[in-house]
């Protein structure tokens, strides 16, 4: 029989070794992307710069306490360059400290956010040569994204096939704030391509994008905005589910990277409820919409939600299934998750080795 | 009548861990003493020391910022005070007051241990019972002084 155990008090050993699902790389100056760009958009960023829905160009909207964009004080290379910008002190303080296997790479530039879509494209383009050039290619434990610029779904899917037989890319990558909500057709294509490869999709929180960060217009404080992430992600999961996007696309997995999910379950009981009295509304939505939720997403842990009562977010863990669930730590940010001390519920070695490692081997074909 | 005996204390151990000018203000030093990790830091010419290690997650407190205590008593008044006393996590920000150890947002239940520091002069350090395990004292520097 399994004993639960704390998470706490558990020994490196306990885990064979861990998946980090949310890993940001960083470039080493601020016009590294250049580098990997065609003369001609070389040209156009110098003469009119990357505009984006971003208000600020170049940077995000807030400070968020720390130097550069909120990162971990501590994860500044000692050789200089920011945070997650030098593989080699990358390698040392996550990897090797925190016993990762794995780490999936979630770079977050302007590529899908270009208010100029050919440049966008262009941009996504460079970012995947730049993962593999700078980080998946000389480290074989960090697993690339599939940047695409959701916009123009023919132009992603030409991406998309361009980049698929390279096995260092695990997902494909797109941000949550779309122009249309995400389950609207404009983006099917994207979603057929990545069924028939088998790809998951990960949709990472965004501070910003084509819409303000809440739906009532841009908040005035980051303690705001940190609740918005979890509302993109809500919104993500409705519209994909009420426009039928899974019955069309019954394998495609969507992984929801970074923002929560003790708001689940609240959530799906609300979709069953109205499917049952409304489901003439939605006739192309056959299923209850729990059921969709059980089978084509997954949710990346990190921001965990630290209730007073740790057993409370037990609850919600196994409400949700240990399945689901892939750890993150979202480095180098400041609200990183250290794996060895971030999830403060007793699991039973199973439902630890699940979240930890199993399920994302599984869902990325790591192996 | 009897009396209980009054049993004297075990006198505390009195390590010297930096000297006075190694840590400007606003910095801090971790140093390790009889096993511990203590972060030492220098509060405009005032030295604190607290338990390295956040209860939270475990991030070396030394690595964290310096911060003042704000509050308000209702919005667009702010008033700021205690300067540079609390230091602010390096990874999610939690803030300790360097004084006491408590955290300001759960002062109850959340804690560092906070160590008490003088600062010496080297002569009076050559005279006493001070461990320096690191530091030749030179009798006309000044010496940050840790007690445990
Ligand atoms: S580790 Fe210090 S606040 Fe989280």
């Amino acid at each position: 029989m399994e004993t639960p155990v704390l998470e706490r008090s558990s020994e490196k050993s306990q885990i064979q070794g861990v998946v980090d699902c949310d890993v940001h790389p960083a470039f080493s100056k601020p016009d590294q992307l250049l580098d990997y760009l065609p003369e001609r958009w070389k040209t156009h960023v110098r003469d009119f710069a990357v505009r984006t829905a971003n208000p600020l160009l170049g940077t995000l909207p807030y400070p968020r306490m720390t130097p550069g964009n909120g990162m971990r004080r501590d994860s500044w290379p000692p050789n200089g360059g920011p945070p997650a910008s030098d593989l080699a002190f990358l390698q040392q303080q996550l990897l090797e400290e925190c016993n990762i296997d794995y780490g999936i790479l979630q770079p977050l530039a302007a590529g899908s956010m270009a208010f100029n879509q050919e440049l966008g494209a262009a941009l996504c383009a460079a970012l995947n040569d730049w993962q593999i050039d700078k980080f998946a290619g000389p480290e074989p434990r960090l697993k690339a994204s599939i940047c695409i610029s959701q916009e123009d779904a023919k132009e992603s899917v030409a991406e998309i096939d361009r980049r698929v037989t390279d096995r260092r890319f695990v997902q494909i990558a797109m941000p949550p704030r779309t122009l249309e909500p995400c389950g609207r057709r404009r983006y099917w294509p994207i979603y057929e391509a990545a069924e028939h490869y088998g790809l998951p999709i990960g949709l990472h929180t965004s501070a910003f994008g084509y819409r303000p960060n809440t739906p009532s217009g841009w908040s005035s404080f980051y303690l705001e905005e940190h609740y918005a992430a979890s509302n993109s992600l809500q919104t993500v999961l409705s519209s994909m589910i009420l426009e039928g996007v899974f019955e069309q696309f019954p394998k495609l997995k969507i992984v929801l990277v970074e923002g929560g999910f003790s708001w689940l379950p609240s959530l799906v009981w609300r979709l069953d409820r109205e499917w049952k009295r409304m489901r003439d509304e939605v006739p192309h939505v056959k299923r209850k919409p729990s059921e969709y939720v059980r089978e084509n997403f997954w949710y990346t842990t990190q921001p965990i939600e630290e209730p007073e009562n740790n057993r409370h977010l037990l609850d919600i863990l196994r409400w949700i299934g240990t399945d689901r669930l892939m750890f993150s730590t979202d480095y180098p940010h400041w609200d990183f998750d250290d794996p060895r001390f971030a999830f403060k519920v007793p699991l039973t070695p199973a439902e630890r080795s699940a979240i930890f490692r199993d399920n994302a081997v599984e869902l990325f074909g790591l192996k | 009548m009897s009396t209980t005996p009054t049993r004297e204390k075990r006198p505390p151990a009195r390590h010297v861990v930096a000297r006075v000018d190694e840590i400007a203000p606003g910095a801090s030093k971790l140093v390790h003493v009889e096993g511990r990790d203590i972060a030492v830091f220098n509060v405009a010419g005032e030295f604190m020391a607290i338990a390295n290690r956040c209860p939270h997650e475990g991030a070396d407190l030394c690595k964290g910022k310096l911060t003042s205590l704000f509050e308000s008593d209702e919005p667009g008044v702010v008033k700021m005070s205690r300067h540079g006393e609390l230091v602010r996590c390096p990874w999610h920000g939690w803030e300790f007051d360097l004084r006491s150890g408590k955290s300001w947002c759960d002062p109850a239940r959340t804690r560092v241990k906070s160590y008490d520091v003088a600062v010496e002069h080297g002569a009076r350090l050559v005279e006493g019972t001070y461990r320096a395990e690191v530091f030749k004292i030179s009798v006309d520097d000044e010496y940050v002084v840790l007690e445990l």
